[in-house]
């Protein structure tokens, strides 16, 4: 007797509602469908809406004549001038601004992180109420509540004197401001000189010390080098001198003069932003491990050595993943610029919108331009972010 | 139990008041000289603060309280709200009997807020009634938080209480027009109530839509892959208020001419478009954090991507994204101040500050309108951030 085979089930195509490779296709096509749908759906409406209103949608706006002053600009820029120009006044007074925010924010950021690891009671317990009473505040609040105490400030005649003829009045903030002589060129030439030579005897001191040899005192006598050269040079050429604004019967004259307007937005993104950057040093530094400190003391590196050797290199890399977050956020808050009344690349494109009746346009152009920045800003932060990562193998 | 004395600390050398000061504020003569220096100037500032405290016009706070809170919103209809945060402090006194320190803070913090606020009325004007009727929300919180601690309530019925409650209280606010509950339009909610729905609205809507921003990123098909990462970027890349203005002032553009929508919608749709891209990028941290081994194991039994995400890989990302969560609902609140320069009219705490100042008979009162506004958003913040604090610290984040 022979046993009979089970039959033999011909190997049956699956169908294409359980076909994986199918379903994949049909997803990504059936997604982008109704996404193309509805943005199709929308910019109909648009056009629609537009035909109605007697309005088209394009760009041809931007050549025509602005019409409206901009307080305080960068570049030179009139009434007379073309929307064109007026959109990079705003684009130009918004990266002021924001470099100028991110360098002073970076530096009492650094403070108060560190202040808050002090030993001294005191001390780390301001930097934490500092902290707090900043990341617990609307941005927006501290900057109307800023602008309020700015143009409560005495008048010109009783202007508040601070150390170094710095003015502070209702009409803002009066620095000196230097101005470049003759001189200048020489001066920066020199400079460029002591700065090559330093460097070329700091790389001299690592190859020596690479290959087993002392440096001695190498690092320091370049340094010594750099200030005498500087310093030598700085009295030879005299290269700037300091325009200090004079207070006269209704305004002051020279020195560099900084609307209330700016003095509110800057201060108030600096303070705001620092408290945030405040935390992150705070972070980095303690995230170095004990051992590590006690080991650098363990081989006799001094306090200073340690700092510089073994803690901050560390902590700079846990430290500027999030201090790049914190350096975009400054940049998209300075559009609260209009809050305040300083004419930044958002206030700019409003006043456009308002006017030219195209909104659509401006806005897409403003998007367009924030992007950009923000864009630029971590490719700048992730190239410096690479430099500071540990080179794994 | 026995104490592994090898992982004791040392011992603090630290002893009484005197050895105290020493160690912290006189540790060397440069920290002694800070501390005078410090010292002495926070004396100064606070004597000055206080001067100012007391000569200040609050008046320009306690005569428009009822603006400050609630806006245009009709006073004989306030009672709704004072009905919401009845069903707001009975769900957060039953839940606290059950949850971690984190919730009970919150809880407490419901109370003493509520308690602040009614003694905050009694001073203002607005009557004994509205002050009585707050103590007694806060008193609810204590009683059903200790019925709830002797017979606990089973947590499915609380988490469908806390589910249907954000609907029920919107339907309630708003009413229906002709029905009994007569309606309330948007347009008059206002201050301190208009805050929180924008916040609560946004962020709860954002949540959904978030989650599958980020799953999207992490899907294996490039269309959606990259459409997701676009839309997390692109939003990511531009200030709020770009995207707000789009929303109060362009909207209309888009949509036919006889669809308009309501100014609180259109606000809160901006709000929630913008959280969602930062609600994603929290549920991807979450989800990148979760051992490949779990999503292998799930596939080796045969679950498909649906049954994958939802038994296995969400329940354990969403987890531990909860305190981020926690800190991106408090930088939500305060980013609802930015509604009042996108335009749109709508009256939150900030624009109705703005508006009081515009009283004649207020003019000046600046500071006195903003440290009160500040100070309603620090403690309001301050007490949140405390919670998800512990929250970290409870769920071990960071430590495990």
């Amino acid at each position: 007797m022979t046993a009979t085979n089970p039959p033999v089930v011909p190997a049956a195509r699956t169908p294409p509602w359980r076909n994986v490779r199918v379903l994949r296709i049909v997803a990504q096509v059936v997604t982008l469908a109704v996404v193309l749908v509805i943005g199709w759906w929308l910019f109909n409406n648009l056009l629609t809406n537009m035909r109605q209103t007697r309005l088209s949608f394009g760009f041809e706006f931007l050549d025509s004549t602005a019409g409206f002053e901009i307080g305080e600009t960068l570049v030179p820029y009139s009434a007379t001038d073309r929307y064109r120009d007026a959109f990079l006044v705003g684009i130009a007074n918004t990266l002021l601004i924001s470099l100028i925010g991110i360098i002073l924010a970076t530096i009492l950021g650094i403070l108060t992180g560190v202040a808050r690891l002090s030993n001294n009671w005191l001390v780390s317990k301001i930097a934490a109420g500092y902290v707090e009473l900043m990341r617990n505040t609307p941005l927006l609040v501290q900057l109307v509540l800023i602008y309020a105490v700015l143009l409560q400030l005495p008048a010109i005649a009783s202007s508040i004197e601070l150390p170094g003829s710095i003015f502070l009045n209702q009409r803002g903030l009066f620095l000196p401001r230097p101005v470049a002589e003759p001189g200048f060129g020489l001066w920066l030439a020199a400079l460029i000189g002591g700065v090559a030579i330093t460097i070329g005897l700091r790389v001299y001191a690592s190859r020596r010390e690479a290959l087993g040899r002392s440096a001695g005192r190498l690092r320091l006598v370049s340094f010594v080098v750099l200030l005498a050269i500087t310093a030598g040079a700085w009295i030879a050429t005299r290269p700037l001198r300091l325009d200090v604004p004079v207070q006269e019967r209704f305004n002051f004259v020279g020195g560099l003069s900084i609307s209330p307007e700016l003095t509110a937005l800057l201060f108030g993104l600096v303070i705001y932003t620092a408290a945030f950057i405040g935390e992150v040093v705070r972070g980095g530094i303690q995230a170095v491990r004990r051992g590590q400190i006690e080991a650098a003391q363990a081989i006799g590196l001094s306090d200073g050595q340690t700092l510089r050797l073994i803690v901050f290199p560390q902590a700079l890399r846990v430290i500027v993943p999030p201090l790049t977050s914190q350096y975009l956020n400054l940049a998209k808050n300075s559009s609260l610029a209009i809050a305040v009344g300083f004419a930044d690349l958002f206030s700019v494109s409003r006043t456009m919108a308002n006017q030219t009746g195209q909104p659509v346009s401006v806005i897409v152009l403003v998007m367009a331009a924030y992007l950009v920045i923000s864009l630029l800003t971590s490719l700048v932060m992730n190239l410096y972010n690479r430099r500071v990562q540990v080179l794994e193998r | 139990m026995t104490v592994d004395t090898d992982r004791l600390p040392p011992p603090s050398d630290v002893v009484g008041p005197r050895a105290w000061l020493r160690a912290n504020l006189f540790g060397s003569w440069a920290s002694a000289a800070v501390t005078v220096v410090l010292g002495a100037l926070l004396l100064v500032i606070a004597v000055l603060a206080a001067q100012w405290v007391v000569n200040a016009r609050w008046g320009v706070v306690t005569e428009n309280l009822r603006l400050f809170l609630i806006g245009q919103y009709p006073f004989d209809q306030a009672w709704r709200i004072w009905l919401a945060l009845t069903g707001l402090s009975l769900l957060a006194g039953l839940t606290a009997a059950g949850s971690g320190a984190a919730v009970r803070t919150l809880a407490m913090w419901l109370a003493a807020g509520q308690s602040l606020l009614a003694a905050l009325v009694l001073v203002s004007g607005l009557g004994p009634v509205v002050a009585g009727a707050l103590v007694v929300n806060a008193a609810l919180i204590w009683v059903s938080f200790y019925l709830a601690l002797r017979r606990p309530v089973a947590r499915r019925a609380l988490t469908i209480g806390w589910v249907l409650f954000v609907p029920l209280v919107f339907v309630l606010l708003q009413g229906l027009a002709g029905s009994p509950l007569g309606a309330v339009p948007t347009r008059l909610w206002g201050g301190l109530l208009l805050t929180f729905v924008l916040a609560v609205a946004s962020i709860v809507l954002s949540f959904p839509f978030g989650v599958l921003l980020a799953l999207g990123r992490r899907s294996d098909l490039p269309v959606i892959r990259t459409l997701s990462t676009a839309y997390i970027e692109i939003v990511r890349g531009v200030p709020l208020i770009t995207i707000l203005f789009t929303a109060s002032i362009m909207l209309p553009f888009f949509l036919p001419l006889e669809l308009r929508i309501d100014a609180l919608v259109s606000a809160i749709g901006g709000l929630t478009l913008f959280s969602a891209a930062y609600v994603a990028e929290n549920v991807r941290g979450g989800l990148q954090a979760i051992p490949s081994g779990q999503i292998e194991a799930a596939n080796a039994i045969g679950l498909n991507a649906f049954q994958r995400n939802m038994y296995i890989v969400l329940p354990q990302a969403l987890r531990t994204v909860i305190p981020a969560n926690v800190g991106l609902f408090i930088s939500l609140l305060k980013d609802t101040t930015l509604v009042f320069i996108a335009g749109g009219g709508l009256l939150e705490l900030l624009a109705i500050g703005r508006s009081v100042l515009a009283q004649p008979q207020w003019f000046g009162a600046h500071l006195e309108v903003y440290v009160f506004i500040s100070a309603v958003f620090f403690v309001l913040c301050y007490t949140m951030s405390q919670a998800s604090y512990r929250l970290e610290t409870q769920m071990g984040v960071g430590t495990r």
